[in-house]
């Protein structure tokens, strides 16, 4: 089970899923609401049977879901297929925010330093002593 | 003007198929991020964040020079990344090259920005892969260590269970 969890962060369908720019595009799109097929090529400006071609692969790996409503069909975000996509880049996230969590401590260091060395630069002024420690 | 609320966290973006952008605010002066970027006694204290420690800082801070990083992480095996810095403005934007040492192949190129607001400092590190392929395995580098941590982490629950 445990293989199982980590392969899937590598090679689920989700991840071939949203490799292709428009399909992220479209889910970018229907994010934000239900759309049909006419929309979408509205919004995009991508001819009908491309964004078909790209629906049917998000359908397929459970991005995207479909309803009918009277004469037209639905598509809508399944937020949770994105999951595995999502705790990808946020993992890497994770790393970037823990270094500069550090940084910031680093940080404060460096801008205390700094502050103390200009106290002590305004008390030196009078001996003109311009050298610069760094 | 600006409000004192900060996110403390790294934004990460892919801007395009074989890019990411890292990016951050600090509440530190342009100069001041830009030492602790580029300064190896300083590099250490941050580069390995929660993950490890880090061994080994080596930068030659000129176009033309090399640097390179290495940590050992929690779970014992060392990650190591090394480069060539290409373009160098003061405190300002560091063009350099990337190499994960696991994967020779995948060079990067990365250019770190440092923007200054209001005394605060905006990092970004946009890194520029050849392939996708490419930038989805440094995406996944990130969780090498933290993988492992997490397989650790299960077998003790396992352990426990037992």
């Amino acid at each position: 089970m445990i293989f199982a969890v980590a392969r899937a962060a590598t090679t689920s369908d989700a991840f071939n899923a949203v490799a292709e720019p428009r399909r992220r595009q479209i889910l970018d799109v229907i994010a934000a609401g239900e759309l049909s097929v006419t929309d979408l090529v509205r919004r995009l400006g991508l001819p009908q049977p491309l964004v078909s071609k790209h629906l049917r692969v998000l359908r397929e790996t459970g991005l995207v879901v479909a309803r009918d409503d009277g004469r037209q069909r639905l598509y809508r975000l399944n937020g949770p297929a994105l999951k595995p996509v999502y705790d990808w880049v946020r993992d890497f996230e994770q790393l970037w925010s823990e270094r500069f969590a550090r940084m910031d401590v680093v940080l404060a260091e460096l801008t205390a330093a700094e502050a103390g060395h200009a106290i002590d630069s305004t008390a030196e002024s009078e001996d003109g002593d311009g050298r610069d420690d760094d | 003007m600006a409000g004192m609320t900060t996110s403390n966290s790294a934004v990460v973006t892919v801007p395009s198929d074989t890019q990411i952008l890292i990016t951050r605010e600090f509440d530190a002066p342009r100069h001041l991020v830009y030492r602790a970027y580029t300064t190896p006694e300083l590099i250490r204290r941050w580069w390995a964040g929660d993950r490890g420690q880090c061994i080994s800082v080596e930068v030659d801070l000129r176009p033309g020079g090399s640097w390179r990083y290495v940590m050992t992480a929690n779970a014992g095996f060392e990650v190591a990344f090394h480069g060539e810095f290409q373009e160098i403005i003061d405190g300002e934007r560091i063009v350099s090259t990337e190499v994960f040492e696991g994967a020779p192949d995948a060079a990067a190129v990365t250019t770190t920005t440092f923007a200054e607001h209001d005394g605060r400092t905006t990092l970004s590190i946009l890194v520029q892969h050849i392939s996708q392929e490419y930038r989805d395995m440094h995406l996944n580098s990130g969780m090498e260590a933290g993988t492992q941590e997490a397989m650790n982490y299960l077998e003790e629950v396992a352990r426990s269970l037992a």
